[in-house]
């Protein structure tokens, strides 16, 4: 607040209208605290007063259960002063939709279930400094005319939401204007044998910031993690795999992390666009299979950071196009159909210290002529050149691109005589004496042995998730 | 060895209702003549040290398989033509005195191309099969793709030799008759994707992938090329085209790539069989 106030000053603003200024911003920046007066939404539960139903919200901690004195959750949070701590024991809840409306934990005991029956959404948030933990979430349904959430945190500041299982649920979590929340170690299932149009996302983020991501475990929904004007989020430890379309896809969400996430068996892979400032460290990005299944595809992307992350079978493992100052490093790209595909409207690309191994065509262009990328210190398992001054590096540039690379790109159906002699003979004549291949993408000190390091990564992601759920798996974590 | 073989083969066909094991009778005898052969044991050598080399410098199976697909796709018709075209004109007195004797012809010739195709797919299946074993194999998906290649290999070298059987009968000259094989070979591995490569190019605009996919499966060394493509490029296959490509070979397909195979085999062999029948020696 303080910078504002300081550049209203500098406007030589009157005091008086400073004022009405500072307490508008305060207004806007916690919306959170008029959230009550616009509870206005269809399906909110209006409780009938009972013996229990005092009106004052006083206990530090309530209990509830179904054969309780409390037996709704709604009551429980009606009853819990704010700050305090309703704990919810194992059974059903059937009950409709359940608002937040202060700060306050959310605990579940032994796997409660919170059942939608199918036609609405779980629990909404419209407090800051919510924590949700422990529950079970199943049966929200599918829609057409809305986005459905079993959990749905709007307009508010510093929820957690952790420990969970979502199962059979059209969108699990879906963060709304909000600022600083935290979603980890929860499972999501997604709706059993749903098409694509009728899953929703996993996690789903909409114009917030300040958001971690981590240790999830997401599966069969439509995006296991979709962003939309995200800013400054770190998504860590992850696992998304069999989602019917990407396992992450994000757009015009920028300065945001990806470490150590695993994404596979996705059906289009993992998508970036229009944005700015990506990181992805340590991920794994393997077996996304198909006509337009990418391991990571980047469109309209300033300044990528790829470091350190795996790419395994996958029908093309890196697509680029339009990314600019692409920094690819110490990347393995293993038995990929396409190892890295760059669209011409690639501009400064770096790769350095990556291996290429066992795949069918280790870098492809469209050959365009604005195409640059630069190649140094690469292990490729095709190069067959030498290395007499025994520095590691060969003493021959490699053409990663083969010439029928390029016969693929233009005529797609020629991919089926790859392996073939006359191919190879063509590709040998190639190499000898380059006339079609871009002069551009080679590689001038190609490393002789793998540069890249291990693929550690992937497996202290897969080791951390399990380690976690073998905690949580009894009861969910004690309260803090 | 020959007066055994003769004396043998004599008295089984005297007795009719042993008969079919004539053919037997004459491949056993060829097989242990074979095995004493020179060539064949640089042929077995030849896959054994390149396996062992390929497992030992190439790093893990995966690679060494890789490799061992081209040196396959490309030896075993080449190695199956020559052997079987000179074998044929080496045992052309052999042919003539059993063909003095009650033998049948189609018995005789059934016994020497087992006698020939035998021994060459043990000496294949053998040369590539003991440095894995040796050196291990990484996975059961490597188990898998190495059993494709041996089968693509025995499919391949069954086959050529039939073609070369034919070759051979049909052309008294045995120079022209080793032309005419390299020049199959040649035609098979080389000419074939040439023109199959300027066609895509041509017809691009057109749907062609059925077609081509048809082509494939025509010629027996791009049937086993692409059967061993869907293990190493699965990823790329699966893109559009492709796609073609996984959906056919998943399903029924299989079963009709290994008809097509046999069909190589059976089709080369009972011409030429033809050709041996009517042959004036």
């Amino acid at each position: 607040m303080i910078p504002c106030t300081d550049r209203i000053r500098g406007w030589h603003i009157p005091a008086s209208l400073r004022f009405a200024l500072l307490i508008g911003v305060l207004t806007i920046a916690r919306p959170g605290q008029e959230s009550t007066a616009q509870g206005s939404e269809t399906g909110i539960h209006v409780a009938p007063a009972t013996a229990l139903d005092t009106g004052i919200a006083t206990q530090a901690v309530v209990e509830v259960s179904p054969t309780g004195a409390v037996s709704s959750i709604a009551d429980g949070i009606r009853l819990v002063r704010p700050g305090g701590r309703v704990v919810v024991h194992a059974g059903t809840y059937r009950e409709p939709m359940i608002v937040i409306d202060r700060p306050m934990v959310l605990e579940g005991e032994g796997w409660p279930t919170v059942d939608g029956e199918g036609d609405r959404e779980l629990i909404r948030i419209r407090a800051s400094g919510v924590t949700v933990r422990g529950l079970r979430l199943t049966r929200v349904g599918a829609s057409m005319t809305e986005d459905r959430a079993a959990i749905r945190a709007m307009e508010v500041r510093d929820c957690t939401i952790v420990g969970n299982r979502f199962d059979d649920t059209y969108y699990g979590v879906y963060l709304q204007s909000t600022e600083g929340c935290s979603v980890t170690d929860n499972d999501f299932a997604g709706i059993p044998h749903a098409s694509e149009a009728l899953t929703g996302n996993a996690i789903h983020l909409w114009s917030t910031r300040d958001v971690e991501i981590a240790r999830n475990r997401i599966s069969g929904h439509r995006d296991g993690i979709y962003f939309e004007f995200v800013r400054n989020a770190v998504v860590s430890e992850n696992v998304s795999e069999q989602n019917m379309r990407y396992g992450l896809h994000f757009m015009f969400s920028d300065s945001c992390r990806y470490d150590r996430n695993i994404f596979r068996h996705n059906g289009s892979g993992v998508a970036v666009m229009y944005t700015n400032v990506v990181t992805m460290t340590d991920n794994q990005f393997a077996d996304n299979r198909g006509g337009a299944a990418y391991g990571l595809l980047l469109k309209e992307i300033a300044d990528p950071v790829l470091i350190g992350n795996s790419f395994v079978g996958n029908t093309v493992a890196l697509m680029a196009d339009g990314a600019t100052r692409l920094i690819v490093e110490r990347n393995r790209f293993t038995d990929n159909g396409w190892g890295v595909r760059l669209m011409s409207s690639v501009q400064d690309g770096r790769f350095t210290s990556n291996d290429f191994s066992g795949n069918t065509f280790d870098v492809s262009t469209n050959g365009g002529s604005g195409l640059s990328a630069k190649f140094d210190g690469n292990w490729f398992a095709d190069y067959r050149g030498y290395d007499l001054d025994r520095d590691g590096f060969g003493d021959v540039p490699h053409r990663p691109v083969r010439l029928f690379s390029i016969l693929v790109a233009r005529y797609e159906t020629m991919l089926v005589l790859q392996r073939s002699l006359f191919v190879g003979l063509l590709d040998a004549a190639e190499r000898a004496l380059p006339s079609l291949t871009p002069a551009a993408l080679v590689d001038p000190r190609p490393a002789m042995r793998p540069v890249a390091g291990e693929p550690t990564a992937g497996r202290s992601a897969e080791s951390a998730l399990r380690s976690t759920r073998v905690h949580s798996q009894p009861s969910p974590r004690a309260a803090g | 060895m020959t007066s055994t073989v003769l004396s043998s083969v004599g008295s089984s066909s005297a007795a009719p209702a042993t008969a079919p094991h004539t053919a037997l009778k004459v491949a056993r005898y060829e097989i242990s003549n074979i095995i004493r052969s020179r060539w064949l044991l640089a042929y077995c050598a030849f896959f054994f040290l390149a396996t062992d080399a390929l497992l030992r410098f190439g790093g893990d199976g995966g690679r060494a398989l890789l490799s061992l697909v081209s040196v396959v796709l490309f030896v075993v018709p080449l190695m199956a033509l020559v052997f079987g075209t000179t074998y044929l004109y080496d045992a052309r007195e052999f042919t003539e005195l059993l063909l003095a004797q009650p033998v049948g012809r189609g018995r005789l010739f059934t016994g020497l191309f087992l006698g020939l195709a035998v021994p060459l797919s043990l000496a294949l299946l053998l040369g590539i099969g003991l440095p894995f074993a040796w050196h291990g194999v990484g996975d059961n998906a490597q188990m898998v793709t190495l059993a494709v290649l041996g089968g693509c290999g025995v499919a391949l070298t069954l086959s050529f030799v039939a073609i070369a059987f034919l070759v051979a009968v049909r052309t008294e000259d045995r120079v022209r008759a080793l032309g005419t094989a390299v020049g199959i070979w040649l035609v098979l591995t080389l000419l074939y994707d040439g023109l199959v490569l300027v066609g895509i190019a041509l017809l691009s605009h057109y749907p062609i992938e059925r077609p081509v996919l048809a082509l494939m499966v025509a010629n027996p060394i791009d049937l086993a090329r692409v059967l061993l493509l869907l293990r190493f490029d699965a990823g790329a296959l699966q893109g559009y085209t492709g796609a073609v490509f996984t959906q056919f070979f998943g399903g029924a397909g299989a079963a009709i790539a290994a008809g097509i195979l046999l069909l190589w085999v059976a089709v080369p062999s009972l011409l030429g069989l033809r050709a041996f029948r009517s042959k004036d020696f």
